[in-house]
């Protein structure tokens, strides 16, 4: 009976220690958010989250007044999130419609492992190919200076989230029951009007989810922006411009910034956004990811 | 229901249990007999999976359930407070329905027990390996080949494997749970004629889908639908003349 | 009959549509892959991968780099790889469904959606001030560490997933205790799972270079970090450098594709070497 009893002590004990395990997680989420707002919020001794959030001027250092505007910044990483996406949505759709649909599945055994490669390159790396790549090749044919601008953003931010598009996007198609297209094909559709008219609508959440993951990971994205859209502090007028987002605004000050400075603590600031935007955006796709898992079951 | 005065060794008093909201036995109250074969019939989803895991509390480990009710084991109360769930599924042995070998060695699965039971005496754990494959009839079978990896037996090999490691850790009862299922019909005489002889040190209990092997293998029959214990009585008396309508119906066929 | 030839024509058409996306990508890919090993294996010599840089980084190698991300690795490694690990064993084996449960998951797929720059802000004051470890490989690693475990908690999980339910039952109907069960019949045959889905997460971390910038990489240092609480040369920020901070980008360029084509292979070798165990695992368990 003692032994059984120190058994007990001993599997609650290693109960617990994993439950700390498992509940670090939550405290780290937490953790994350209370530091972010905590050093967020000295900011606003000085600035008003008026002007913060809706002027156009960041200008933290300027010797008569200093300015703290984001949404120069917040209007960038938009815009560069909003041109990798218009490029990444339908290629992404499109590459998973072939893995799904027309690829010999020996084909697709091959490439999907293959996409999952484009996933792993660090994103400094892919920036240092926009500098190298298509740096060059936006000027040459835009005809403009160089090439290190939103577009250039844009088109580095679209490789990046393909691999998260494309594979849960594949997913969401392959999991349309198969019944659906049967009936779709015995009706004298063709495969590809089955497709686009019945398999692509059902597994349109699980599509939307996908877009909605790769939003966020082209909005909290950091390296990729910095190294290729040259960080102009102007507010943007076009794809061809220069911006700075908000990832590359806080990578490239925080280096320089003296601590516990209105300016350090707006840089945090600017990173509390980033963090509610991204969370926003990847609990929308979880919400729309878990409701088509369950439409499934 | 005990005309021979026997010794109870199992007893279920007024036993209730819900998954969730749903209530899989209604009041069932049985006896089981030390050194006898019981077996459980009835159609599927009748719950007798559900009470035969009750037995050794293996429904613990899903989450959701609730049971009420008594289940005594020589008459201890098996859901009392100071009763350790791992000694007694240590006391109560059991076989599922698909033979599920660990992936070591043949000799490994049956040790396993031991060890995790504390042996450690080597010689000790040979012999006990050696007396189980013995008692579960694979001995002469797999004795040139401990070290084997225990998938690379056959479907029926695995399964009296399973009960060779059931009977390492010298249970008292041995409950099997559809032991025959998803074995071929050969293999599944041999299990059934060593289930035959398990009783001679064992109380064992059985669920079956098959009437023939309840029929073959059992002293004592329970027959079970929806939940409910519908009629449990000796073997012979079930299959020649139940006193239920129900039990009648299902033994000749017209259901299940 | 010119209906059924019109739906043939639209079908072809889009098909080759399909093709042509998959096209672009694999372009994209192969172009990456043979500018960086082009030019990069040019830059690459003994030297190179065995000295420090010299003369305002315009000449030698990238040696102190690769050590710097070789030892924030290993950081990194230790915090994320045991608890991702722990996290995992509690959701799979013990965590029942509850609102707890659902927090913690809802937690995970949230922290892996939080920016990699957002996890530097956090190592800066949590590590690095907080904790006073300064700006070194100890701060830039746990900050690394912190980035990953979500990703390691998940590979876990998945990994044991796959150990089927049997195991615990028939370990438990032996008189095993729960965590018997698991140390002796689950956890065995799920390790080399876990390792391998963690060894992507690892490989990921490698790779990154926004947590580290502010939590203990250095611009360039003459020497190797001595201790954990030195500051460090790291591939990624290196490259970084090079490729835009360096007064001579020009110039370098050559040493930033070798820089470059030695973190590619190290994160793609790694990943690589993890999808090859994980197939293996998953063709020898059907």
């Amino acid at each position: 009976m003692r032994k059984t009893r120190w058994t007990n002590v001993r599997e609650s004990a290693i109960r617990a220690f994993f439950f700390t395990c498992g509940i670090l997680t939550v405290l780290v989420l937490l953790g994350i958010f209370a530091t972010l707002v905590a050093t967020a919020v000295p900011a606003f001794r000085d600035i008003t989250p008026s002007e913060f959030l809706l002027k156009t001027n960041w200008d933290p250092t300027s010797p008569e007044k200093a300015e703290y505007g984001i949404l120069s910044m917040v209007v960038s990483t938009l815009m560069v999130t909003g041109g990798a996406l218009l490029l990444a949505v339908p290629i992404g759709i499109g590459v998973a419609s072939y893995l799904s649909d027309v690829a010999h599945w020996r084909v697709r055994e091959i490439l999907k492992p293959v996409v999952e490669i484009l996933a792993g390159i660090p994103s400094v790396v892919v920036g240092f190919l926009g500098i190298v790549l298509f740096g060059p090749l936006i000027a040459k044919v835009f005809h403009t200076g160089h090439g290190l601008n939103a577009a250039n953003g844009s088109v580095l931010l679209a490789i990046m989230a393909l691999p998260t598009i494309i594979s849960i996007s594949e997913d969401a198609l392959s999991a349309v029951p198969a019944a659906y297209g049967e009936a779709s094909l015995a009706l004298g559709a063709s495969r590809w009007q089955t497709l686009v008219r019945v398999k692509l609508p059902a597994g349109l959440s699980g599509i939307i989810a996908a877009t909605m993951l790769g939003m966020g990971r082209a909005i909290g994205e950091t390296m990729t922006v910095l190294m290729a859209t040259g960080n102009a502090r102007s507010f943007p007028h076009g794809f061809l411009e220069s911006v700075r987002t908000m990832t590359s605004g806080i990578a490239i000050e925080l280096g320089e910034v003296p601590y516990y400075t209105t300016h350090y603590y707006a840089l945090f600031a600017i990173g509390l956004v980033l963090f509610v935007m991204t969370f926003a955006v990847n609990m929308a796709a979880d919400v729309v990811l878990r409701k088509y898992q369950e439409k499934e079951r | 229901m005990n005309p021979e005065n026997l010794q109870v060794k199992i007893k279920a008093e007024n036993l209730d249990f819900y998954y969730g909201a749903n209530r899989a036995l209604k009041n069932v109250t049985i006896e089981c007999f030390d050194k006898k074969v019981t077996a459980i019939i009835g159609p599927s989803g009748c719950g007798k999976s559900t009470f035969i895991r009750t037995l050794n509390r293996m429904n613990d480990v899903i989450p959701g359930t609730r049971l009420e009710g008594k289940i005594l084991i020589d008459g201890a109360d098996i859901h009392a407070p100071d009763v350790d769930v791992v000694d007694l599924r240590r006391r109560v042995g059991m076989v599922f329905q698909k033979p599920n070998p660990f992936p070591k060695s043949i000799f490994d699965n049956i040790a396993y027990g031991l060890r995790i039971n504390g042996m450690k005496n080597k010689r000790k754990i040979e012999e006990v390996v050696e007396r189980s494959l013995r008692g579960a009839a694979l001995w002469e079978e797999v004795k040139d080949r401990l070290n084997d990896n225990a998938f690379s037996l056959s479907g029926g090999q695995q399964q009296r494997l399973c009960i060779a490691r059931a009977l390492a850790v010298e249970p008292e009862v041995i409950l099997f749970d559809e032991p025959c299922s998803a074995i071929d019909p050969i293999a599944t005489a041999k299990v059934e004629d060593l289930i035959e002889h398990l009783k001679t040190r064992y109380t064992v209990v059985i669920v079956t889908h098959n009437m023939q092997q309840a029929a073959r293998v059992s002293d004592y029959t329970a027959f079970m639908m929806l939940g409910e214990l519908v009629e449990f009585d000796r073997t012979e008396k079930i299959f020649t003349n139940p006193a239920n309508k129900l039990t009648e119906d299902y033994i000749t066929g017209r259901f299940g | 009959m010119r209906r059924s030839t019109r739906k043939k024509l639209v079908q072809a058409a889009g098909f080759l549509a399909l093709r042509v996306a998959m096209g672009l990508v694999l372009a994209v890919l192969v172009l990456f892959l043979y500018d960086i090993g082009r030019k990069g294996g040019g830059a690459i010599s003994w030297e190179f991968l065995s000295q420090a840089p010299r003369r305002g980084m315009t000449e030698g190698g990238i040696f102190p780099a690769i050590v710097g991300t070789f030892l924030v690795t290993v950081i990194t490694a230790l915090l994320a790889i045991p608890l991702g690990m722990c996290s995992a064993i509690y959701l799979n084996e013990y965590a029942r469904q509850n609102r707890l449960t659902r927090l913690i998951r809802l937690s995970i797929r949230n922290l892996s959606g939080v920016p990699s720059i957002v996890y530097g802000l956090f190592g800066v004051i949590l590590f690095v001030n907080a904790l006073r470890l300064g700006t070194s490989i100890l701060s830039a690693g746990l900050t690394l560490g912190l980035m990953t475990l979500p990703w390691t908690i998940t590979a876990s999980e998945e990994a044991l997933k796959t150990i089927p339910d049997s195991y615990r039952e028939g370990a438990l109907a032996l008189g095993a205790t729960k965590w018997q069960a698991i140390r002796t019949n689950v956890l065995p045959y799920a390790v080399p799972g876990m390792l391998t889905g963690t060894v992507l997460g690892l490989a990921r971390a490698a790779g990154e270079t926004a947590p580290i910038m502010f939590t203990g990489a250095a611009f360039y240092l003459p020497y190797l970090p001595k201790s954990l609480s030195d500051q460090f040369m790291a591939l990624p920020y290196h490259l970084y450098i090079m490729a835009t901070q360096h007064h001579a980008i020009q110039q370098v360029r050559p040493l930033a594709y070798g820089t470059a084509l030695v973190l590619i292979v190290l994160v793609l070798g790694l990943n690589m070497t993890a999808v090859v165990i994980r197939y293996r695992l998953r063709r020898k368990r059907r």
